[in-house]
């Protein structure tokens, strides 16, 4: 901690913006904010602007460009440029491997989506109607689930769903469902997409849960005495003083949710590299496979532009959210 | 009155069971680490770890490189963060505290970079590493996991400064502070449980990353943790003892930190993340 206070201190007084405002006598505070308000936002904001421009916009440019070549082995090796228009374009658009890909993502990315939304939500409520010691106790169990670095987490669901000695089976099996005490939950499209499914649920639920039960406690208790005066009962109250309350926190969640399940990667990668039989590949992952794993690192590219075209379009209605939300707190 | 019992019944069960489903994974990493491999492989899964047994942490300590892999991880991580903190500060405040031309364009590009799709710009990253020689090294990893922390250190950081009441500040100004010795001085200090939250998210974030140092650092001894954790389980494929010891050594750091710094990461996380 002390390390990062001298850094940042010391980043303050280099920052020449803020040297400039040093100059100016103080001449109360407003005086001072007009004064700021000329180059010094400018001079603070280069920094983080320029590395994110960039860092993020050469990679973007790059990978537009790669996506007009023809990058094979050789083509790498030997750092041959050849462009071949739009032909990669045509081969991924024309190639029914795509757009099955596109729907699986697709229908992967709703499923997760839903289910933690929901679930999450009913976490979240009951988070706000649970007693002190209880709620804590539910909360510590979402905060573990919740910090467990991803790698970890899916190497354990390995472990869980172990076709010999993993705990599911013998509890399935326990549970009178015998078939399934030597089952191979990574053998099909379905029982794979099963097992990730459930581990990104699992760590999902508690960011939406706890966030949304820490937005009930800013909901006024006058909304409710109001609503009971007026002579609603439980469901009332929830549909029309809950739920308008947080339908923007509950809109911003899901396009977030959206967003991080679409290009969801070390789950699905490190769980079972998308197999059996690439079945189990979405967009992200299909991009890797084909470009650095099949070496058709152009194809790769415009596979990679397409799926950031998705992203941004889904991007943009989220952002158009927020930004709305920003406005009415100004 | 039997209704009200039951109305009360309800929830607490409820939510016992789900703490027994969140919290039965990470119990069951490291109850695996611990016990003896004949209770690991035994029909009937021992739940109660009562022979404790330390010999599958020596295993996955003694594995290839551990250590090594150790310090890329914090180099990588800590300078990420460090980096990203100084600079988002900054930004920081102009965003929080001054009224500009442009303003909402600079948060707008924010919030857009907080949400971008690295996991499939790895192509991209790998040709541009190649082409500048830097394979294998550090370097790049530590530069592109700052800007992945960054666009997200600076918007909650801005929520944070603005929690600050502006008041402290310009009394302090008044008394003949200048604008940058009234924040070093007065809003600084105040701002250290922000800063520690954020840091955190970033240290996670940085910490976890996985498909960029997949493909850019194939060398051995350049790799992270995460990526020796994956190949840890390939290679050690049935050692479910080592295996799950090895999980709890990348885990434990992280989980340690989280359950301490709880309350004030997701207040940050509600003013930063999702209000943008």
């Amino acid at each position: 901690m002390s390390v990062q206070t001298e850094r940042t201190d010391t980043g303050t007084a280099a920052a020449p913006g803020v040297r400039k405002t040093d100059v100016t006598p103080p001449g109360g505070p407003g005086q001072a904010r007009r004064r700021g308000g000329t180059a010094a936002p400018y001079l603070l904001l280069v920094p983080a602007l320029l590395v994110t421009v960039v860092l993020l916009g050469w990679p973007l440019v790059k990978n537009g460009m790669l996506s007009f070549q023809n990058l094979n082995p050789r083509q790498l090796i030997l750092h041959l440029t050849e462009w071949n228009g739009g032909d990669n374009y045509k081969e991924v658009l024309g190639s029914s491997d795509f757009w099955k890909v596109v729907q699986r993502t697709v229908v992967f990315t709703t499923a997760n989506v839903v289910l933690i939304m929901l679930l999450g939500t009913l976490v979240g409520l009951l988070l706000a109607r649970l007693g002190k010691r209880m709620r804590l106790v539910l909360m510590l169990g979402l905060v573990l689930a919740w910090a467990m670095p991803v790698i970890a987490a899916t190497t354990v669901y390995q472990w869980l769903f172990a076709q010999r000695f993993g705990v599911v089976n013998w509890l399935l099996a326990k549970a009178g469902w015998s078939s399934m005490s030597d089952y191979n939950w990574f053998g099909s499209q379905f029982s794979t997409f099963s097992v990730i499914t459930l581990l990104i649920v699992w760590q999902s639920i508690p960011f939406v849960a706890i966030n949304l039960y820490a937005a009930t406690t800013t909901i006024p208790k006058e909304l409710y005495e109001a609503a009971s005066i007026d002579g609603a009962g439980m469901w009332k109250s929830f549909t029309h003083v809950t739920f308008p309350f947080l339908r923007p926190f509950l809109w911003a969640t899901t396009f977030l949710e959206v967003i991080w399940v679409f290009k969801a990667f070390p789950q699905i990668f490190a769980m079972n590299a998308g197999g059996p039989d690439r079945l189990t590949e979405t967009l992200p992952i299909y991009a890797f496979v084909e470009g650095p794993g099949n070496q058709h690192y152009g194809m790769g590219a415009a596979i990679s532009f397409l799926t950031i075209l998705i992203l941004l379009g889904l991007t943009a209605y989220y952002l158009r959210t927020v930004l709305k939300q920003e406005e009415d707190e100004l | 009155m039997k209704r009200s019992l039951m109305a009360r019944l309800w929830p607490n069960a409820t939510a016992l069971v789900l703490f027994v489903v969140f919290a039965f994974p990470v119990y069951w990493m490291f109850a695996t680490s611990l016990k003896p491999t004949g209770d690991i492989i035994a029909d009937d899964p021992v739940f109660l770890p009562t022979d404790i047994t330390f010999d599958h942490f020596r295993r996955a300590l003694d594995a290839d490189h551990f250590w090594t892999l150790v310090g890329n991880s914090l180099t990588v991580t800590t300078l990420a963060v460090v980096f990203s903190l100084v600079i988002a500060l900054l930004a920081s405040f102009a965003l929080a505290r001054m009224r500009f031309k442009g303003r909402r364009g600079f948060l707008l590009t924010f919030m857009i970079a907080q949400m971008a799709p690295w996991e499939v710009m790895v192509i991209a990253i790998y040709i541009i590493v190649r082409d500048a020689d830097l394979l294998n090294s550090l370097v790049p990893l530590t530069v592109f996991y700052m800007i992945m922390v960054l666009p997200f250190t600076v918007l909650t950081l801005r929520g944070y400064v603005a929690a600050v009441p502006k008041e402290l500040e310009e009394s302090a100004m008044v008394d003949g502070c200048t604008r940058p010795q009234a924040f070093v001085k007065v809003i600084f200090p105040l701002l250290a449980p922000g800063l520690m939250a954020t840091s955190l998210f970033g240290f996670i974030t940085a910490w976890n990353e996985f498909p960029l140092v997949l493909i850019l650092n194939k060398d051995a001894e350049k790799q992270t943790l995460p990526l020796w954790l994956s190949s840890f389980q390939s290679t050690f494929g049935d050692d479910w003892g080592a295996t799950m010891a090895a999980a709890s050594l990348f885990a434990i750091p992280i989980l340690v930190l989280f359950v301490f710094l709880q309350r004030k990461a997701v207040s940050g996380l509600t003013s930063g993340a999702v209000k943008g």
